[in-house]
Parts: C-alpha cells; sequence; structure tokens
C-alpha cells in the first residue's frame, strides 16, 4: 500500500466516491433548475441553487479548517476572519462593477465613499476592477495575515488553547476595524448592491448556476490539493506533529516551517470559500467576522469528523442544512439549544464525527487490530490515545 | 383706557411713597408686559426680601397670579390657597375677577433661572449655595452680582465662599465697565479654580484687552492649561483603573478554573450573565413585595448570585468537562455550546430586551474630586474588585481548600498520590470560578445592560487578561487586569475607543509570541505538559 503511486494513494475509496458525487451534484442541480420546467416536480428553484451553492462554500471554509485542525492540531478561531477577508476582495472586486449604476452614479466611487464624502478611491482599493487582480487578492490577503500571524505564533511556539485564544483576538480585532466607516470597507452596511460579475447579471438564473459549478469545482479543486498534502511525506510529518510535536522537533523537523505552510495553504483556502460565497449571498459585511461564525464553522467538522476531509465536508452541509430548516419554522427559537447541544453532544459522545465514527466502525467489522492501523496510517485518522482515565492536564 | 394707565402710574407712586422696595418690584408684574416683568425680577432678587424666593418659584411654576385692576400679585399654593405675594399671608374671601397669571416667554424664564439660581446662594443646604455659584459662575447673570456680594459676606464656608469669589470674578470680568485693575485680579481668581469653565471664560474675553489684562489672560490660560493636563492624567488614570477592575472581576474566575484546570470555560461570560439576573430577579422580588429593602437588594445578591452560578459551575463540571480532561480543545467546544444553551435560556425565560437593574440610592449620584467627576457606582466596583480579590488570595492562602487547589495546580499526581482527592477539588474550583463570575455579575449589573449577551462583551477581554497575566498566578491576573484597562484609557484619546481597543488587541497578539506564557508564568516541569 505504501509503495503504491501517489495519485492512486491519494484517491482512496471515499475520496472518489466523494468525487463522484460532488460531480453529480454540480451537474444535477443546474439540469434540474435550468432543464427541468418549472412546474415539474423535480425542479430546483432558484432559490435552492444559491441556497447549495452557500452550503459548498461553507464546506470548502469547513475542509481548510479540517486540514489545520484535524491534520496538525491547531484549533484556528479564527478562519472566519480569511473568509471574510477573501469575500471582501470579492465585494471590492463587484462594487466596482457597479459603475454609474449605483445611487450616485459616481463612475469610480463606490456609493458608500460618495456618502461619506469622500473625494478620491483610497490606494487600498485600486485595481479591484480587474477580476484577475482580485483573485490574486482573494488569495494573497488572507493568505499574507496567515503567514505574517502563523511566523510569529509558531516560531514562538504557541501551541494549543493559547493560539485558539489569540487567533480569536485577530478576528475580533478585525470585527471591530471592518465595523468602522472610516476603514473603507463600508462599515457596519458592508459591501452590497452588486450587480455583475464578468459582466453577468449576478442575480440571473444562470449565473447562479456557473457560480454553483464553480464552488464544487473549487471544492474538488481545493479537496485534492489537501489530499494531496495529508497523503505526501509532508502529511506524515504533520499527522507526527499533532500527535507530539516535542517527539517531531526532536527528530530534526522544522515544526514551525510545516505549520506555516500548512496554515497559509488553508487560509487561502478559506479566502477562496469567501470570495465565492460572496456573489452567491450578495452581501459581505463586518458581521461575518465574528468570532461565533469561526467557531461554529469549527463544529462542522468536529461532527463531520475532524481529520477526515470528506467528513469536514458532510457535516458543514448537514449542520448548515439542519441551520436552514430549524431556524425557518416554528422551532426557529429553539436552534440554538440545537446548536448548543449539538457542540457539547459531538465532543462528549461522538468525538470522531459522523465519518470517523463509520469508519472506525467499519474497521471493526474488518480483521481489527491490523485494519486499524494500517487505515489510521493511510487516512491520518484521529486515533484515539490509550487513555487510562481522563485527567486535567495543570496549568496548560 | 387711558385713565387706567394713568391711575395705575398714580397707584405705583403712591405704593412707592410708603413701601419698601420689595413691594415696589411686585407693581411690576401687574402691568401684563414682558419687559416689566423682567425688571420685576431683578428688583424682586436686588430686594432681599425674605419672600423673593417664594414669589420667583411661583413664577417659575406658573403659579403667580396678578390682578391689574386691584394692582395686587397673588401666589396660588398647590392646595388651592391663595397668597398675598407683598405680606406672605392667605388673603381674605377670593382675588378679584380679573385675575391671571403672569405670563412668561424663553428669555424671561432664563431670566427667571438665574434669579433662582442668585436666590438659591442663601439657601441654608451649603451644597444648595455651592450649586448655586457655579450656576452663576456659568451663566453669569449681571443680575446676580447684589444677591452675591451679600451671600458672600454671610458665607461661612470656605468651600462656597471660594466658589462664590470665583463667581464675582467671573461677573466682574464679563461687565463691560470694569478698570484694568480689577480685571486682572479677577483672571487671578479665575485661574485658582483651572477648570474648563474658566478656560471657556478667559477664551471669550481675548480681544480688545488693554496689555495688561491681555497678559495676565494668558499667563492665567497656561497656568489652567497646565492643571487641566494633570487632571487629565488623573481622570485617565481612575478610568483606567475603573474598566481594570471590572476587566479583573470578570476576568478572575476564569483564571482560577484556568490555572487550576486548564481548563478553558467560554460560557464563563455566561455565569457574569446568570449573576446579573439574579440581581435582576432579586430586584423584582423586592419591588413587589418588600419595597423599603431595595437599599440592600445587592447585598441580597451577592450571596444568592455567588451560589446559584456556582451550583450551575459544578453541574457542568459534573456533567460535561470531567470527561473531556486532557482535551482542552473539545471542553473549549463544549463549553462553547453550553454558553449558546445557557445564553438561549435566559433568552427563553426573561425575554431578549435589557432588563433594568436599579442602583440602590448609595450607588447612584457622584462626587466632584479636584478636577474629576468620580461616581459612586464606579467607586464602589473598584473598593468591591479589591475585597473580592483580597478574599480570594487569604482563601487561597490559608484554607484548606486553597492549599490543596494549590497543590493540584502544581502537581496534580503527587497531590492525588498524597490523599487529596483531586476530582473533588475539581468540581469545587469550577464551581468558585463560576461563583466568582456570578457575584461579578451583580457588580456590572450596576454599569451594563443586563440582556442575555451580557457574557459575550466580557469573554474575550477576560481571556486577554488571563492570557497577557500568566496562568495560575492571581498577581498576574491584577496586573494584567488594571495594564489593560489603563493602557485602553490613555489610548482612547489618540486613537479612538475601538482603534484603542484594536491596538491592545494587536499589541497582546504580539505579546504573546515573545511570552508565551504572559507575564507573570509558572515555572517548573508542571508546564511542559
Amino acid at each position: 500500500m505504501m509503495t503504491s503511486h501517489p495519485l492512486i494513494r491519494m484517491l482512496d475509496r471515499g475520496s472518489t466516491l466523494f468525487l463522484i458525487l460532488l460531480g453529480a451534484f454540480a451537474i444535477a442541480v443546474p439540469v434540474l433548475n435550468l432543464l427541468v420546467p418549472a412546474g415539474s416536480s423535480l425542479h430546483v428553484t432558484t432559490y435552492y441553487v444559491a441556497l447549495f451553492g452557500k452550503y459548498i462554500c461553507y464546506g470548502l471554509l469547513a475542509l481548510s479548517i479540517d486540514l489545520i485542525w484535524g491534520y496538525v492540531g491547531i484549533l484556528s478561531l479564527g478562519h472566519g476572519a480569511f473568509f471574510a477577508l477573501g469575500g471582501y476582495a470579492m465585494g471590492m472586486y463587484l462594487m466596482r462593477q457597479i459603475g454609474t449604476r449605483g445611487v450616485y452614479a459616481n463612475p469610480i466611487l463606490p456609493d458608500f465613499m460618495v456618502f461619506l464624502n469622500w473625494k478620491e478611491l483610497p490606494i487600498f482599493w485600486y485595481g479591484f476592477n480587474h477580476f484577475a487582480y482580485a483573485m490574486l487578492m482573494v488569495l494573497l490577503v488572507p493568505g499574507l495575515l496567515a503567514f505574517v500571524f502563523g511566523w510569529f505564533a509558531f516560531r514562538s511556539r504557541v501551541t494549543g488553547v493559547y493560539l485558539s485564544i489569540i487567533t480569536q483576538a485577530m478576528t475580533y480585532a478585525l470585527l471591530l476595524g471592518f465595523f468602522r466607516n472610516n476603514f473603507g470597507f463600508g462599515g457596519n452596511n458592508g459591501l452590497t448592491d452588486f450587480k455583475d460579475i464578468l459582466g453577468f447579471n449576478v442575480q440571473a438564473e444562470g449565473t447562479r448556476n456557473a457560480l454553483l459549478v464553480m464552488s464544487c469545482l473549487m471544492l474538488a479543486i481545493c479537496f485534492l490539493v489537501c489530499r494531496a498534502i495529508v497523503t505526501s511525506k509532508l502529511g506524515k510529518v504533520l499527522i507526527g506533529i499533532r500527535d507530539a510535536e516535542s517527539r517531531t522537533r526532536f527528530l530534526g523537523y522544522r515544526v514551525e516551517s510545516y505549520k506555516l505552510f500548512v496554515f497559509t495553504v488553508s487560509a487561502c483556502m478559506a479566502g477562496i470559500a469567501g470570495a465565492l460565497y460572496v456573489p452567491q449571498v450578495g452581501i459581505i459585511n463586518p458581521g461575518e467576522f465574528a468570532p461565533a461564525n469561526s467557531i461554529e464553522a469549527v463544529i462542522w467538522v468536529a461532527v463531520g469528523g475532524r481529520g477526515t476531509l470528506t467528513g469536514a465536508v458532510l457535516g458543514a452541509l448537514v449542520v448548515n442544512y439542519a441551520k436552514t430548516f430549524f431556524t425557518s419554522g416554528f422551532l426557529a427559537p429553539y436552534w440554538l439549544f440545537m446548536l448548543g447541544a449539538l457542540f457539547i453532544g459531538t465532543t462528549l459522545l461522538m468525538p470522531r464525527g459522523i465519518i470517523g465514527t463509520y469508519n472506525n466502525w467499519r474497521s471493526g467489522q474488518r480483521d481489527k487490530s491490523e485494519a486499524a492501523a494500517s487505515a489510521a496510517a493511510e487516512d491520518g485518522e484521529i486515533v484515539d490515545p490509550p487513555q487510562p482515565a481522563p485527567q486535567p492536564s495543570a496549568a496548560e | 383706557m387711558a385713565l387706567t394707565v394713568v391711575f395705575g402710574m398714580l397707584a405705583g407712586a403712591v405704593n412707592a411713597a410708603h413701601a419698601g422696595p420689595y413691594e415696589d418690584a411686585l407693581a411690576g408684574f401687574t402691568t401684563d408686559d414682558f419687559s416689566d416683568t423682567a425688571n420685576a425680577v431683578d428688583a424682586v432678587v436686588a430686594s432681599g426680601s425674605p419672600l423673593a424666593g417664594t414669589v420667583i418659584q411661583a413664577l417659575h411654576d406658573g403659579n403667580l397670579l396678578f390682578s391689574a385692576t386691584a394692582k395686587k400679585v397673588y401666589i396660588k399654593k398647590d392646595s388651592g390657597e391663595v397668597l398675598d405675594a407683598e405680606t406672605g399671608k392667605p388673603i381674605a374671601g377670593t382675588p378679584p375677577d380679573d385675575t391671571d397669571n403672569v405670563r412668561l416667554n424663553n428669555r424671561l424664564r432664563n431670566i427667571v433661572d438665574s434669579a433662582i439660581g442668585a436666590l438659591t446662594l442663601m439657601a441654608p443646604d451649603a451644597d444648595k449655595r455651592y450649586d448655586a455659584a457655579q450656576s452663576v459662575f456659568k451663566s453669569r447673570p449681571e443680575s446676580a452680582r447684589p444677591a452675591l456680594e451679600k451671600a458672600i459676606a454671610a458665607e461661612k464656608v470656605a468651600r462656597v465662599k471660594t466658589a462664590m469669589q470665583q463667581a464675582r470674578a467671573a461677573l466682574i470680568l464679563s461687565a463691560s465697565d470694569t478698570s484694568a485693575a480689577d480685571k486682572v485680579a479677577a483672571i487671578a481668581v479665575i485661574s485658582e479654580r483651572g477648570d474648563q469653565d474658566s478656560l471657556g471664560l478667559l477664551d471669550s474675553m481675548s480681544q480688545g484687552q488693554p496689555p495688561e489684562v491681555a497678559q495676565a489672560v494668558t499667563a492665567a490660560k497656561a497656568k489652567i492649561n497646565r492643571t487641566l493636563a494633570i487632571w487629565n492624567t488623573v481622570q485617565n488614570l481612575w478610568y483606567g483603573l475603573s474598566l481594570g477592575s471590572v476587566l479583573l472581576l470578570a476576568a478572575i474566575g476564569l483564571a482560577i478554573t484556568f490555572g487550576v484546570m486548564g481548563v478553558i470555560n467560554m460560557a464563563h461570560g455566561e455565569m457574569v450573565m446568570i449573576g446579573a439576573y439574579v440581581t435582576f430577579v432579586v430586584q423584582e422580588v423586592i419591588r413587589q413585595r418588600y419595597p423599603g429593602l431595595f437599599d440592600y437588594s445587592l447585598t441580597i445578591a451577592l450571596p444568592l448570585a455567588f451560589v446559584v452560578a456556582a451550583l450551575v459551575g459544578i453541574v457542568i463540571e459534573r456533567t460535561v468537562i470531567r470527561f473531556l480532561y486532557g482535551r482542552p480543545l473539545e471542553t473549549l467546544l463544549a463549553t462553547w455550546g453550553i454558553s449558546l444553551v445557557l445564553q438561549q435560556a435566559v433568552r427563553s425565560i426573561f425575554g431578549p430586551t435589557n432588563k433594568e437593574v436599579g442602583n440602590p440610592s448609595w450607588m447612584s449620584g457622584a462626587f466632584d474630586l479636584g478636577g474629576i467627576t468620580i461616581t459612586y457606582n464606579r467607586m464602589w466596583i473598584i473598593v468591591f474588585t479589591g475585597i473580592v480579590f483580597v478574599a480570594l488570595l487569604a482563601m487561597l492562602r490559608f484554607t484548606r481548600l486553597g492549599l490543596e487547589m494549590r497543590a493540584v495546580t502544581q502537581n496534580r499526581r503527587m497531590a492525588a498520590a498524597v490523599g487529596i482527592r483531586t476530582a473533588r477539588i475539581d468540581a469545587l474550583t469550577f464551581g468558585l470560578g463560576s461563583g466568582i463570575a456570578g457575584i461579578a455579575g451583580v457588580a456590572l449589573s450596576q454599569i451594563d445592560n443586563v440582556s442575555p449577551n451580557l457574557g459575550q462583551g466580557y469573554i474575550i477581554d477576560s481571556f486577554m487578561v488571563v492570557v497577557f497575566g500568566g496562568v495560575g498566578n492571581l498577581w498576574g491576573t491584577l496586573v494584567g487586569a488594571l495594564t489593560l484597562g489603563i493602557a485602553n484609557k490613555f489610548l482612547e484619546p489618540f486613537a479612538g475607543a475601538v482603534l484603542g481597543k484594536i491596538a491592545i488587541l494587536v499589541f497582546i497578539i504580539l505579546f504573546i509570541q515573545k511570552r508565551p506564557r504572559g507575564m507573570f508564568a509558572l515555572k517548573g516541569r508542571a508546564i511542559e505538559a
């Protein structure tokens, strides 16, 4: 198994199944939306196309969190910040595309700047009228922030809950900043009222379907990148860092460089997810930076199964579908109870998540010890170290 | 008509012949003319009559009546009784038919207000006289001068006398016919005062003055600015201390649980919220059943809030957290879930809106200390925080439980080996941390909105304090909280509240890189877990 071709290792059964399902979904939804007549029971309304597109973006965000939490053990409570930064980069492009169709019909300045009596475009808005430049920023801005943040944090060996807390502080600081009008990103209201993307109307059915397909495609590409990382030798080192950081360091690996690389890649993926999310929901505002959003994204990963990339996506879809379902009906006041119970229940009763529990059960069905060991080695799945009795770690 | 006027003037002249200045002044109210009324107000104030206050107050309240035919002024009391303004005695029979209210317009209302200010200069209560002197200083009504002179002569209390002299100096400066020497003397008095108002007064008179006066103004302004700069620093320190004590109160429980158990309790803010809601419930019960006890409501709420929050904490520890020891990141997620459930539970029970929690009388109001105003609620919170901190230190240092908690913090296995029941200590520690959060909630209910989101506002700041101060050391938490509080308040004037906060967050993020375990880190084996 270990000597097989890298491509075969990358595409094990679960991954192939995931990609096939994703592809089928990306084809089926537009077909059912555009080609099946509206009266038919198989017809998918445009509302659902946008909704599914949103879920896929959340799936991509969950994937990026799983890459660092599930495989390197870094619990980031600030990934919502990278997501939102990518979203803002896309939002700035979309704002510049409005042109003279805004309320104040200013060809250069977005409405909110005219409203605030600004005379010229701030320098950091330059270039966002070009799609390619905006897309570069979608990757670069979250990536750069993650690189700088991670470079400081990992070099001085900030780990565990300390790292989680300062990532939370990071997104909180950005939240406060983006709420300010003079920051130049629309303040409280954020960026909205988009007209078109690459010349296509963002509201049009065709564009929405194209965005959905694009989201699925990006999810597939990022999934493959993640698989490539975790199944390579690099991935083995990462799992080593997750399970015993000091030992890995003593073996001669530069732990901080590995962490920094994966953290930056993960932030870029979150940025892509944000960029795809914004045209589909039609707004980006500072609320996306709220620490609660980032923690919620972490629970998607926990529900689906951390350390199983497919699980993260599945978790994002399941939790968000449940959220849509419960918050729209008479059960709305109870949604937070359910979300809270999900946090508690998952960590207490199902720490491996859906996919992890399933894999565990299946490998239990097969030959026990050997299969479990090889599956763990292969998938980098989390194997609980033998714990005699749970004990608090003193003064962490 | 003309005859009436002539007769009226005659009558006035006759009155003037046989009556004092007060009675003369009252006649001005009977003409139903705004400028006559204005003159009458000034004259009544200047007369120094013991009835002047009653008359002006009645005018202010719309209870001053006049009869043009009888040339009489009456005061209507709330009871319906009518007094003769000249004598202050009830009149016999009913007032004449043409009796009407003395009317006021906006200009007159201002005059009346400052007249009341001038009159209260003679009030028996020293605080009232002081306030009146301050209001004369601010509004500077020319008419108050005679009353002020009289009040200064009679004044015994030094503090009030100084304030009155300053008010007189302000009147001298704003008068048009003052000599240069008088002005310089007045400026010297004003510069002693050294606050924003005196600076404003001096600013208003910078132009067109003789050279010696202009020089005195410049010197006085420089002096005042120096005084103001000092007081500004003192004020920032005070505000910082106040913010720091709030942070300390919110963070100290977190520091205990984090220090002893290594547990990140994201539901800590909700314990604070529970404490605040306990205060609300206690006050509601008191309002409905025992209104007389309202001033003791906080004293009653404190132990209750501690017990309720501590019980909730122990339940959480026994049902959730103890299964997650050794997995700090999972604990973080589970307690976040608990915080969502608690918030929603409170929202379901009490509703999503802010609840009104009242300040007992001893916590409302403020007093001036030099150039700053100190509100009682902030002051008591600082005192209270100090008491809680000392009590907690003493508990850790001198009680059996404290000893066992310290032992478990330093070396859990060894502590267990010498017979400490670590599981019990964990539960009690968690209960203690939560209980302290609960009493923090009682204090915070006095200065913040009591809503289901109350705790969320403090949780990130509390983490920052604990992480900055270092874990397992209460002194670290103290220094951390006060440093962050004071730094925040000193940054605010330069950067604004939000940017100041962002700067602090960025600073802590960088600080953590330098000292990953905070300012006062535990040393030894325990830390490299």
